[in-house]
């Protein structure tokens, strides 16, 4: 059984006209072998997660449980061979900032909008004003080359945001960073979707991350990638590291990953 | 200040030899006697050279307009690929000193035939390192542009075709360097000017400091397009040289 729904693509002009969610109900992914006579890989088995609107979903797990394929299929990058599948447009945010070297931070923040067909000047007072939201004021005609690591992943937020889907998709987006960094980026993600809530799917190696970040975290094994705990971090915001319910909530998740 | 002491030193040594060896002129003349001629024969060195310059010039942008039009046709289909790929690896192995002459037979002395044997050499060097850079732009970027609802051909004018200008610039230069070789044997299958065409004239003549003159115009102005082409590529493309480690 194969059914998939996505709504229509909403065109980033209407930004924040309500939330998506994301529904997979025992979603199967299997790549074919990349070498005659060698077995193919199932990335997904039996797979379900839900995000509903403005919800927050973490997803940890060791490499190879098929984080990646999940979001690919969130995005529509590629499609489901079983299971059921609901998506409102997502867009992706990776580890790496994929940022346009050539173009300034408001010029790559702007990007969907332009994608969109918005006008330039539009389309950069927009971006200029997001920036300025994150700290960026007197960057905005930087480039890449110019902007710290961290910088760089506010860009490439500022410009994920603005692309006006309802569901975001985060890929380890901050791994590359340092771990001073990858703190201070993670406190900072928190307050921004406090005021600008989104539907995030968030997938992580790093389970602190998870558990700092999101309303419900799955821990998933691989070979095949399948869920194997779901823990609910019911904890108010702003979170503190040292909460015992968080520390608590993130030796359960290590204990799950090690099982 | 290392490469003017070389020179220095490589011309005073040349001119010693020829002075000291007794070296006949005619096969070798001294750095001295080549200026003289630079001198003397400036204002036909320049008509000719004017002629060949442009032969040049016009060769390698017929080179650049096909080289890119066959490039980023062969990104988006596979099957032109397939097909252009190893005609394109046989037009290099054509022997150009045979071709020329029969080329100048088909369409006589005039600028067509030398255009076609500089364009004809110079769009390998184009081709390949253009798409080689469209092939390498980074698949997450692409998925990037799908995930914002790009389209094709957004996707090719927002992200690839700046990412592969570094690679249509590296192309360029590799063409410049050849450019003069293929432009003077041209000339020299059929022509009634160009440096080329006076140093087939002027070997024959004993005028052998006149040919030495030529050579020397014709690499100065191959010099000369390459820094303008590294200057280029330094204005337009200062993140080519500092983006490693923004994306990796």
């Amino acid at each position: 059984m194969l059914t998939r729904t996505r709504a229509p693509a909403q065109a980033p002009s209407q930004v924040q006209t309500g939330l998506g969610s994301v529904c997979l109900r025992d979603v199967g992914k299997t790549f074919a072998a990349r070498r005659r006579g060698a077995a193919p890989v199932t990335a997904l088995d039996g797979l379900s997660l839900d995000a509903g609107p403005g919800e927050i979903v973490a997803v940890v797990g060791p490499s190879g449980c098929g984080k990646t394929t999940l979001l690919e299929l969130v995005c529509g990058l590629t499609e489901p061979d079983a299971g059921s599948l609901q998506a409102a447009p997502a867009t992706l945010m990776a580890q790496r900032d994929l940022l346009l070297p050539w173009r300034s931070a408001v010029d790559n923040a702007a990007l969907a909008l332009r994608v969109a067909g918005i006008e330039r000047a539009a389309a950069r007072t927009r971006a200029a004003a997001l920036l300025r939201d994150f700290g960026l004021e007197g960057f905005e005609r930087a480039r890449p080359y110019e902007m710290s690591g961290g910088m760089r992943q506010r860009v490439a937020f500022a410009r994920t945001l603005l692309s006006g889907r309802t569901v975001l998709c985060l890929d380890e987006p901050f791994a590359s960073l340092d771990a001073l960094t990858r703190q201070d980026m993670q406190d900072w993600l928190a307050g921004t979707l406090a005021t600008q809530p989104r539907t995030v799917v968030l997938v992580t190696h790093d389970v602190e991350e998870a558990i700092v970040l999101a309303d419900r975290v799955l821990v998933l094994a691989p070979r095949p990638g399948r869920v194997v705990a779901t823990l609910d971090v019911d904890v108010e915001r702003p979170r503190r590291r040292t909460d015992a319910r968080l520390v608590a909530l993130r030796e359960r998740a290590l204990r799950e990953l090690r099982a | 200040m290392m490469a003017a002491a070389l020179v220095l030193v490589l011309l005073g040594s040349w001119e010693a030899y020829v002075r000291l060896g007794g070296i006949d002129e005619i096969v070798l003349p001294a750095p001295s006697a080549i200026a003289t001629a630079l001198h003397d024969d400036r204002a036909l060195l320049w008509s000719n050279f004017t002629v060949t310059a442009g032969e040049i010039a016009f060769g390698m942008l017929v080179a650049l307009v096909l080289g890119l039009a066959c490039a980023v046709a062969m990104h988006f289909s596979d099957a032109l690929r397939r097909a252009l790929y190893p005609l394109l690896v046989s037009s290099q192995t054509i022997p150009i000193v045979l071709v020329a002459p029969l080329l100048v037979a088909w369409w006589g002395f005039d600028l067509t035939p030398k255009l076609a044997i500089v364009a004809l050499v110079c769009f390998f060097p184009i081709v390949v390192p253009t798409l080689d850079a469209l092939d390498r732009v980074d698949p997450d970027l692409r998925k990037l542009m799908r995930t914002f609802g790009a389209s094709r051909w957004q996707t090719f004018r927002i992200v690839e075709a700046p990412a592969a200008l570094p690679g249509v610039l590296t192309g360029a230069k590799l063409s410049v360097a050849i450019a003069a070789i293929a432009a003077t044997l041209a000339e020299l299958a059929g022509s009634d000017s160009g440096l080329g065409n006076l140093m087939l004239k002027a070997i024959p003549n004993f005028e052998t400091a006149r040919a030495f003159a030529a050579v020397l115009v014709l690499s100065a102005f191959s010099m000369a397009l390459f820094g303008l082409l590294a200057l280029a590529e330094r204005r337009l493309l200062p993140w080519a040289h500092q983006t490693r480690g923004t994306a990796q």
